[in-house]
């Protein structure tokens, strides 16, 4: 076995991360084969450029004022504050969106890249469809062609999604390779790029793959953190106890927690999917049940059996499905700066009817996992604490699933 | 010098390109893989490339997707592959034996420990797809210490700058992959090749072996007029899939026959593609 490895140590600068080399202390990382390499390089460059152009920025800006429809509002849940009997409630409004999750967030930033870069076809991969649509969506607005990678499974069990994303034009290809979820959706929209290099964009939908994937998208989400954390300053004249998100590949979270980074005092929060409960091996809790590996391009904890081998995620929601996560949690989780919690399919499901009836919320199968976890930590936490949670997804397109787990028939 | 250098430096001297066989360790299980192992040498196999298998393998097209399934369902593992090379070398002393897969089962076994299990088991030189010159220097150091080539994949998307960080601390030979693509799916074209394999030959200073979309003797012999190495895997992973489809259908016959006929076909085009030329 190897060694024991020292605990990661805290950087003096969070923003300062990832470094030249992709890197979050020994996570993330360019693990590509050597036709992509010069790709995700030149990726690197064009983003970078982009970042740090004005124009850039104020043509996302106003894309998200006017068709995203952000800022997103920050809400008190007032009955389930009521219902929990502790700290103070407060979502994040992101299910509100145009496409109905976080997603656009970044779909958004990375077509605009991709125009800029002149690239002339889009591909991305979906695990609930949320990401697909999102993609499909951008990609309708721009006039480009578009091809998504789904899961012959999650195609399955996401149908409206499916459709949504053919009516706005897009192809989807169910994949049956491996074990037909959203890593062999990865695996084959991967294939896809290194096939079309010439003109093909990669519109990964998570804060994972070879970098700059995950420090991209983690910026572009990050508005998600920025407006909640002035949002909260004004509603409640401080920074909140705790932030809560859910964490499938960890995109909305990684948004959420990185304006907070450096707030100390704020606790910062994710839930991973424990599907039927991390004891019977069927979760998608690469954090808790995983250890580090290299997937997908780079360095970060893992779903894996003693050889090596990605063993399959499971869990209620399509898009928690992963059985990696973004390397910034796995340098979070090390550094002990977030907590990683998890929460299984019944205790999400109990959540997203609970939302439903108390605040009139159909919340995500997602979200309603962060949800699960919430009611502990008002509890904890006591009458003068604060919770932001961040609502990443609304729930219409899980009715069916939700249906089905509570044996009725719609 | 190494078996990789001795086999390369005796096929220059006769004015031949090597030829390099990809197979997939353990497909479609252990038995059958060993006795395929043993018989390519003599259909006239130059290079072994033995394959182990992972289960995300990203760069591959369906035929050697479905390869690393099979072996696995069939129960391999990275060690049960050592193994498989270990009792090959029992009967060959001479011929190179590489690995190529994937990074997270060497990086799950232990870079240190992989590279001396894998020594012991008589590797000369491993390819992994997925670990790029500028996250490799811990497995070099561990690979060099034991005496294992580092082998190092080129592209077409490979230019000259890129190049010169791709070929340094690579020994043995450099792949170069001829089309931008997964495995076995798009068809390699001689004309844009030769102008790539002169430019990696030079940055290099190493063999440069040709592979990714070579199936029939006519590719592989014309390749082999400007390659120092041929590669050929899906070709024969596609001889198994097709031999256990018959087999499944009740029909008499045999896997390891039917992959060492095609090798030596194959073997044959690349052996006399230079005879007549100057």
């Amino acid at each position: 076995m190897n060694a024991p490895t020292p605990p990661t140590l805290r950087p003096n600068d969070w923003n300062a991360l990832p470094d030249a080399r992709g890197k979050f202390g020994e996570f993330g990382g360019l693990y590509v084969a050597e036709t992509l390499m010069p790709l995700v390089l030149g990726l690197g460059e064009a983003y970078a450029a982009a970042k740090a152009d004005p124009a850039f920025q104020d043509e996302l800006a106003s894309f998200h004022r006017h068709y995203t429809g952000r800022p997103s509002p920050m809400y008190f849940a007032e009955r389930l504050t009521a219902y929990y009997g502790g700290a103070k409630i407060w979502f994040k409004r992101d299910e509100l969106n145009h496409t109905g999750s976080h997603k656009i967030n970044n779909a958004l930033g990375q077509i605009l890249l991709a125009r800029r870069m002149g690239k002339t076809r889009i591909i991305a991969e979906t695990g609930a469809g949320q990401h697909g649509v999102a993609t499909a969506t951008v990609c309708a607005r721009f006039g480009l062609p578009c091809v998504v990678y789904m899961g012959a499974t999650d195609v399955e069990r996401q149908k409206p999604n499916v459709f949504r994303m053919n009516l706005l034009g897009a192809e989807v290809r169910p994949v049956t390779s491996g074990t037909g979820t959203l890593k062999d959706a990865m695996n084959e929209a991967m294939r896809d790029w290194v096939t079309n290099v010439e003109d093909t964009y990669y519109l990964i939908g998570t804060a994972a793959g070879p970098h700059p994937y995950p420090a991209m998208v983690r910026d572009f989400q990050s508005i998600i953190g920025i407006e909640a954390r002035a949002q909260i300053l004004e509603l409640e004249g401080r920074l909140p106890d705790a932030v809560v998100a859910c964490i499938g590949g960890g995109s909305n979270s990684i948004g959420l927690f990185h304006p907070f980074l450096a707030d100390e005092g704020v606790r910062l929060i994710g839930v991973e999917a424990a599907g039927h409960g991390i004891e019977t091996g069927e979760h998608a809790a690469s954090l808790t049940g995983g250890r580090p590996g290299v997937l997908h391009g780079n360095k970060t904890y893992l779903l894996q059996d003693d050889d090596g081998q990605i063993i399959d995620a499971h869990s209620i929601s399509a898009g928690l499905d992963y059985p990696g996560i973004g390397p910034e949690h796995s340098f979070l989780h090390d550094t002990g700066r977030a907590e990683y919690v998890s929460a299984t399919d019944k205790e999400a499901l109990a959540a997203f009817q609970l939302c439903a009836e108390q605040e009139g919320i159909i919340p995500a199968l997602e979200p309603a996992h962060a949800l699960a976890r919430v009611g502990d930590l008002a509890k904890e936490l006591g009458k003068d604490g604060i919770i932001v949670m961040n609502m990443c997804g609304r729930g219409d397109k899980d009715i069916f699933t939700v249906a089905d787990a509570l044996g009725r028939t719609i | 010098m190494n078996r990789i250098d001795k086999r390369f430096a005796a096929l220059a001297e006769q004015g031949r390109a090597a030829f390099v066989a990809y197979v997939m360790g353990g497909d479609p299980d252990y038995e059958t893989s060993l006795d395929i192992l043993r018989g390519l040498p003599g259909a006239g196999v130059d290079v072994i490339e033995l394959g182990y298998a992972f289960s995300d393998p990203m760069a591959e097209g369906p035929p050697i997707q479905r390869a690393a399934l099979r072996a696995l369902k069939a129960g391999m593992t990275l060690n049960r592959t050592l193994s498989l090379a270990a009792e090959f070398r029992k009967t060959d002393s001479d011929t190179p034996v590489v690995l190529m897969g994937y990074l997270n089962p060497l990086f799950s076994a232990g870079y240190v420990a992989f590279a001396s299990r894998a020594a012991a088991a008589g590797i000369d030189g491993l390819i992994c797809v997925d670990c790029p010159p500028e996250e490799a220097d811990e497995l070099t150091d561990a690979l060099e210490e034991v005496g294992i080539s580092l082998i190092r994949l080129t592209a077409p998307t490979t230019d000259d700058h890129r190049l010169a960080t791709v070929v340094k601390r690579t020994s043995g030979f450099v792949y170069y992959v001829s089309v931008a693509g997964v495995t076995g799916v798009k068809s390699a074209q001689a004309d844009d090749i030769a102008p790539a394999v002169a430019r990696v030959r030079a940055a290099s200073h190493l063999p440069v072996a040709v592979g990714f979309g070579i199936r029939t003797p006519e590719q592989a012999a014309s390749v082999a007029r400007i390659a120092d190495g041929v590669v050929v895997g899906s070709a024969f992973v596609d001889e198994i899939a097709g031999a256990l489809e018959l087999i499944a259908s009740g029909a008499n016959e045999n896997v390891t026959t039917r992959v060492l006929s095609k090798a030596s076909t194959l073997a044959k085009a690349v052996g006399s593609a230079r005879v007549g030329l100057a």
